[in-house]
């Protein structure tokens, strides 16, 4: 069964020999252990930081980078990472929440290269704007499209 | 509900994909290159890729991955479905291998709601799941020889894995779109002669591998179009997101079945083939002594196959059969409401990532407590792998492209979401 969900200062005493855990002691804003998996909240400014952070602390293979839409309630986006260290054979997810007015997130394409075309992808299908990407177009979509489909208030048909 | 603005401030269009190709170009003086547009519909793409390259006689330059031209929008109609509704849409995802699809989306499920699943419905879907590797690899190898200029494997990868979709068929009642996993077991049983067909096909397959062996690795074109082509060291393979056996080809030992494990593969024994050439041809021999593990994993499913239920007892999430919903009022009421409600998954976030015959297949499901899914991303392997095209192709000639294309064996339908 799930496991009871767990608070940041709950996590820092449970996992303190985490490696994740030790690295962002700092820039943890949140945290929670759910169904065996951590996930550890930053704030959006700091992404870089404790993307940095957690590669110095052993966790090399970025596998996956997207956001999720929880709209209408604000802060609106949460881009969401999956980390993964292959010698600890150990998944952290770290995740940072944004407002839906204008969202903007600093991109981590210098600290893992693969994270180009997720990001590419989140612009395009949420319209997260990544701050110093190498080339933030249109992946998916066709480039003169309107919107950003994956959006909750985007209908289902589309505008046209 | 106002309108989502498109603040479009960056939709450059094909002239800046090119521009961007030629941004590449290390050597501001050489000004005699072209840009030659390969696909979208090319023979060697598998779907419809296109690849703008920028080549200065037969040597390559840049490597601009252009796609999005089967965009299925699967992730947003997941978000209009129940739980147990997407099920056949990540089918769709990867044609080659639509059980691994299965298996990663329904664990994550399964992961939310806190469902154990019963062992005989554990060792099918491992026993299936291998099966699809080696038909995936079949593909593989066929299309991939093809590329290269040899039929004949193609004649013999496609008459095996005719066999392969026969026992698909048997067991789910499809040849490829198979939708089989059900969240918290399996469709229905297997028919009763099919393990004794998938015993009969396994005596058999070594054979089999050996003999493409013997067609193609002592052979002298094959083996220049192969060796020392498409280079990836394991510093750019971790850095660019590359799984499964490209990764193991660039000699970096990974594989989830074995480091992560997930549906009891801890209980299996086989190897993982690890190579450090890097190169397509260590790709080709990973993937044939891989089709050689799986062959040895269904063998040991075969032999420890557990009797018992296939579903787990969770009566408000699995189907209830049909005899049960003639009989018992309650069993009506429950197909009722599954059918017409779906069932609530507890709220939370769980991603669950299983080893695809492409590498790592992930599922991130986000559930708000509800029927439908909030959120479901699906990671797919040949999206990752695409970004190190460029890399691998670099300097070298043209029809290397094609050869290293078809070494990490790409599916359109997973990279277009």
């Amino acid at each position: 069964m799930a496991e009871a969900l767990l608070s940041l200062e709950a996590v820092r005493e449970h996992m303190a020999d985490n490696p994740a855990v030790v690295a962002l002691a700092d820039l943890a804003v949140k945290a929670k252990f759910d169904r065996d998996e951590l996930t550890i909240y930053v704030a959006s400014q700091n992404i870089v930081a404790a993307a940095t952070a957690v590669q110095k602390a052993g966790y090399n293979f970025l596998e996956d980078v997207t956001a999720v839409d929880w709209y209408p309630s604000e802060p609106r986006f949460q881009v969401t990472y999956h980390i993964v260290s292959m010698k600890l054979k150990q998944r952290i997810r770290l995740a940072a929440l944004l407002d839906g007015e204008d969202p903007v997130i600093d991109s981590i394409t210098s600290v893992w290269p693969s994270a180009n075309f997720y990001e590419r992808e989140i612009w395009d299908l949420f319209g997260i704007r990544l701050i110093g990407h190498p080339n933030l177009t249109r992946i998916m979509m066709p480039t003169d499209w309107t919107g950003h489909p994956l959006r909750k208030d985007y209908p289902v048909e589309g505008y046209r | 509900m106002a309108p989502v603005a498109a603040p479009d401030m960056i939709n450059p269009g094909v002239d800046d994909v090119v521009a961007d190709a030629r941004r590449h170009n290390q050597d501001p003086s050489n000004d005699h290159t072209m840009v030659l547009n390969m696909g979208p519909q090319h023979p060697s793409t598998h779907g419809v890729l296109r690849l703008v390259l920028e080549i200065d006689g037969e040597t390559v330059l840049s490597v601009a991955p252009d796609i999005g031209y089967l965009h299925t929008g699967i992730e947003k109609t997941t978000e209009a479905k129940f739980y147990q509704q997407v099920v056949p849409l990540t089918d769709r995802i990867d044609y080659l291998c639509p059980m691994t699809n299965n298996l990663a989306y329904v664990l994550a499920v399964e992961k939310l709601l806190g469902l154990e699943i019963p062992e005989r419905a554990e060792t099918i879907r491992i026993l299936l799941n291998e099966l699809t590797r080696i038909q995936s690899h079949l593909v593989w190898l066929g299309t991939h020889a093809m590329d290269i200029g040899a039929l004949t494997v193609f004649l013999y990868c496609f008459r095996e894995r005719e066999e392969l979709l026969r026992l698909f068929e048997a067991v789910a009642g499809q040849r490829m779109m198979t939708s089989y996993f059900r969240i918290g077991g399996l469709s229905m049983e297997p028919p009763i002669d099919w393990f004794a067909r998938v015993q009969k096909f396994l005596k058999i397959m070594p054979s089999k591998i050996a003999e493409y062996e013997g067609l193609l690795s002592g052979n002298p074109i094959w083996i220049n179009r192969l060796k020392g082509v498409g280079y990836l060291s394991p510093e750019d393979a971790i850095a660019l997101g590359v799984t499964g056996p490209p990764l193991r080809a660039s000699g970096v030992d990974w594989d989830l079945r074995r480091d992560m494990p997930y549906s009891g593969y801890e209980k299996y024994q086989f190897k993982v083939p690890i190579r450090t050439e890097g190169d397509v041809w260590a790709r080709y021999v990973i993937r044939l002594e891989e089709m050689y593990e799986s062959v040895k994993i269904c063998q040991q499913a075969l032999d420890r196959m557990p009797e018992g239920p296939i579903v787990a007892d969770a009566p408000k999430i699995i189907l209830p059969n049909r005899e049960q919903m003639k009989t018992q009022m309650e069993s009506l009421i429950h197909h009722f409401k599954i059918v017409t409600e779906g069932f609530a998954v507890p709220a939370g976030e769980v991603f669950q990532a299983v080893e695809s015959p492409r590498g790592v297949m992930g599922y991130y499901v986000v559930s708000d407590g509800t029927a439908k899914p909030l959120r479901v991303h699906m990671r797919n392997p040949s999206y990752a792998t695409l970004q190190a095209l460029e890399t691998m192709c670099k300097g070298k000639l043209l029809g290397d492209v094609v050869a290293v294309i078809g070494s990490i064996d790409i599916v359109l339908g997973e990279i277009d979401r």
